[in-house]
């Protein structure tokens, strides 16, 4: 079933997809970063694909795995035609960047503030980038694998005080 | 400290703090803070079947500024440590501190960036209840191994 959707982005986007591959009957497909926005967007505005509801979007980190180090990833969902898509979108890490898919669903707002939060990948056009879970100060992007295990950042201050 | 200190080694000191002591330790005023699932242990404690009120601590007052136990019941995390030693400043002396569970005692399982590694980093703690979540008996134990400490305290250490 969703097997057609991928082959309608192979006949659309064919310049822009890495790879494809599936599990278990869950379609993923690999982009490019660079026609990101044009592909979501087509993915939500054609009447047989019409993913309005933006599942998940969280980051991957192959640290001395994978090259590109970072990959982006959505879950998509279609209540119209009930169906699943995933999105992979790898980018390096000295230039950890997406475009914000804000624009497309803004349900995806808080998630792209997590990721950057937690991953330090940052979304170009985000309306509101900062962090979400970690306090403001903390310093680095715990789910980072790079990022100390035991290292700890204690608030010192007390609340409404002024360090 | 106002008159009491003057009777500190007399006879009438001793026989002073004994009955505020007995007082103090049968009208817990507790402060629940509680953060993650040690508090359905809590309330099965607190509610009927276990009956906190038997020991005299059937309150829980929703202002530190009306209460003399905090019950730390939780993870805290280091976004919350603040708030915590906040609510804490608030309480009026008297007052102790019980940390509920294995996340308040030692930040538990959750040995990571973001939790506090036991409560007692942040606050003075009297009593520290283990297991995850713990049972409403050990949680009476540990009430009554607080009454029997608050038995104990001298008039001078008492504000």
């Amino acid at each position: 079933m969703s097997k057609k959707c991928v082959e309608r982005l192979q006949a659309h986007f064919a310049d822009q997809i890495l790879s494809t591959h599936d599990a278990a009957g869950d379609e993923t497909v690999v982009l490019k970063r660079d026609k990101l926005l044009d592909v979501l967007k087509f993915l939500r505005d054609e009447a047989d694909l019409a993913f309005n509801l933006p599942v998940d979007l969280t980051v991957v980190d192959w640290y001395r795995i994978r090259e590109p180090r970072f990959e982006v990833v959505y879950h998509l969902y279609s209540y119209r035609t009930k169906q699943r898509i995933r999105l992979k979108v790898p980018v390096d890490e000295d230039d950890a960047r997406v475009p914000s898919s804000y624009s497309i669903w803004p349900g995806f707002d808080w998630y792209e503030r997590e990721a950057y939060d937690l991953y330090g990948v940052v979304f170009d056009g985000h309306p509101n980038l900062k962090r979400i879970l970690m306090w403001e100060g903390f310093e680095g992007h715990p789910l980072r694998k790079d990022y100390p295990i035991n290292k700890r950042q204690p608030i010192t201050t007390l609340l409404g005080e002024k360090s | 400290m106002g008159l009491e200190s003057n009777l500190t080694g007399t006879f009438v000191g001793s026989r002073l703090s004994d009955a505020l002591n007995w007082a103090r330790k049968y009208s817990l005023f507790q402060y629940p803070f509680v953060t993650a699932c040690c508090g359905m242990e809590f309330m099965s404690t607190a509610c009927s079947h276990y009956d906190i009120s038997r020991f005299g601590a059937e309150i829980p007052r929703f202002s530190p500024r009306q209460a003399d136990l905090l019950f730390v019941v939780g993870t805290v995390s280091h976004k919350l440590a603040p708030v915590l030693r906040k609510v804490y400043e608030q309480m009026c002396d008297p007052k102790w501190v019980v940390a509920f569970g294995a996340c308040a005692s030692s930040g538990g399982f959750y040995d990571n960036y973001c939790t506090v590694q036991g409560i007692d980093t942040i606050i003075p703690v009297d009593v520290y209840i283990p297991g995850c979540p713990p049972r409403p008996e050990q949680v009476l134990d540990a009430l009554m191994m607080l009454q029997e400490k608050i038995q104990r305290e001298p008039l001078e250490k008492q504000a």
